[in-house]
């Protein structure tokens, strides 16, 4: 037993607290939408301009003029408010952005993450996820505890190139939540029915308690 | 000075030549200057340098001017959707710089802004740092990145008034006024030209000095990932 890529949403869902305004990235960060919690004003911010993302537009609303940082349709909000891409990255870079949710491929003991590129494979580009990581206030990372061959994607050092250096400050697995801290990392907590031996089994990094 | 042209064609006459490094707006297939790099591909002027958020597709955006060899370097943060920039670029045809995407929205800005450089903590401990200055400030480490100067900037907005002042919509604003300013000329393409003084003062999103050529005309505002709810 372990989470799934919603339950995993449902869990970074709750790291979101009232007023914040919040970049979440592509994959498993952007399920976090659907698990707002109730009673909780989030505004998402959309990094090629825009406060307040609304949900993807129905066949009548679809309008090519309105697209998130993914490229897909959206709708606007009552609340939105759009804005050039040099101001959009000066929130961001301003640390007025409260906390981005981002998928990782590599994340080290010391809070580095690597996302962005496989050497040797083909290099699309980091588009905002370094102006992110280096900018908001939080970074949570959502994951896979481990890659398709099974191998711990919670390293010592990364081995790929980074997205930035000591940037993490909380990880979500499929396993459980860990926290970067002086030294290594701390166990939050556990997913159902996974056991902390097996957490730090899983994790090719230091935990301190 | 009438800013007004006939058509994208007409509204670039005597500013492209060969080896110019022109910045384009848009993100993605969203706002970008569709007209102009038609008519920029149909000029048939090569070895460019384009700053621009993207590369488009092989068939819309500046995947046009890739088909057709006329780009040589791309200053870019996202590539991924456009095949044949990655066949040009792993057989060496195509040089790329990488530059986050903030960094590359704000070296715009600075550029057409009279700063020739700027400090950010954005790609401190990356590849991106490699080469470049850096300087601690309160306890903090930046790197230093440079402004761009273009020697021709294109760009989309909605609505125009005759004087060039741009009005954009929705995330079609994105890169344009950034890219906008840092032209040492601006070509703008829009929806649509109304008289001066039918525009908003107060709601200008970049004033006319940034606009030095307009031109009106159809666009195809093509979408790239059409992404649809499921209506309940």
């Amino acid at each position: 037993m372990a989470w799934d890529r919603n339950q995993m949403a449902a869990r970074a869902a709750h790291e979101l607290q009232d007023g914040w305004y919040v970049n979440l990235g592509i994959g498993i960060p952007t399920l976090v939408s659907n698990y707002i919690p109730k009673g909780i004003e989030v505004t998402l911010q959309s990094e090629n301009g825009m406060l307040g993302m609304g949900p993807f537009p129905t066949e009548q609303e679809l309008d090519s003029d309105l697209i998130n940082a993914g490229k897909q349709t959206i709708t606007e909000l009552p609340q939105t408010s759009y804005f050039d891409s040099a101001q959009s990255f000066g929130m961001i870079r301003g640390g007025k952005i409260a906390m981005a949710i981002l998928g990782a491929m590599e994340v080290s003991e010391a809070g580095d993450l690597a996302n962005w590129m496989i050497p040797g494979k083909l290099v699309k580009g980091m588009g905002g996820a370094m102006d992110l990581v280096a900018g908001v206030g939080r970074v949570v990372v959502v994951m896979d505890h481990t890659n398709k061959h099974g191998d711990s994607k919670i390293l010592k050092e990364c081995t790929l190139p980074l997205t930035g250096k000591a940037v993490v400050n909380r990880i979500i697995t499929n396993l459980g939540v860990l926290d970067v801290v002086d030294g290594g990392l701390k166990i939050v907590e556990t997913a159902d029915g996974v056991t902390k031996e097996e957490l730090i089994e899983s994790t090719k990094a230091k935990i301190v308690s | 000075m009438k800013k007004v042209f006939n058509n994208a064609k007409e509204a670039l006459s005597g500013l492209l030549k060969d080896d110019i490094f022109i910045a384009a707006g848009g993100f993605g297939l969203c706002g970008i200057p569709e007209l102009l790099l038609n008519a920029i591909k149909e000029s048939k002027v090569k070895n460019l340098t384009f700053a621009s958020n993207n590369a488009g597709v092989d068939d819309f955006g500046i995947g046009i001017l890739l088909q057709t060899k006329q780009v040589r370097k791309m200053i870019s943060s996202y590539v991924g959707e456009n095949a044949e920039f990655m066949r040009q670029y792993l057989s060496g045809e195509l040089e790329l710089e990488f530059n986050p995407q903030g960094t590359l929205a704000e070296r715009m800005r600075a550029g057409g802004s009279g700063i020739p450089a700027f400090y950010t903590k954005t790609g401190v401990g990356t590849i991106i740092a490699d080469g470049k200055e850096h300087k601690d400030f309160d306890g903090e480490t930046y790197i230093m990145e440079k402004g761009l100067v273009a020697d021709l900037s294109i760009v989309k907005a909605w609505k125009a008034d005759e004087t060039g002042n741009l009005v954009f919509r929705k995330t079609a604003r994105n890169f344009n006024p950034p890219a906008a300013m840092c032209g040492k000329v601006c070509v703008a393409e829009v929806e649509e030209i109304v008289p001066t003084g039918s525009l908003d003062p107060d709601l200008i999103h970049l004033p006319g000095i940034y606009v030095h050529r307009l031109i009106q005309g159809d666009h195809e505002k093509r979408i790239e990932q059409r992404t649809l709810r499921e209506v309940k």
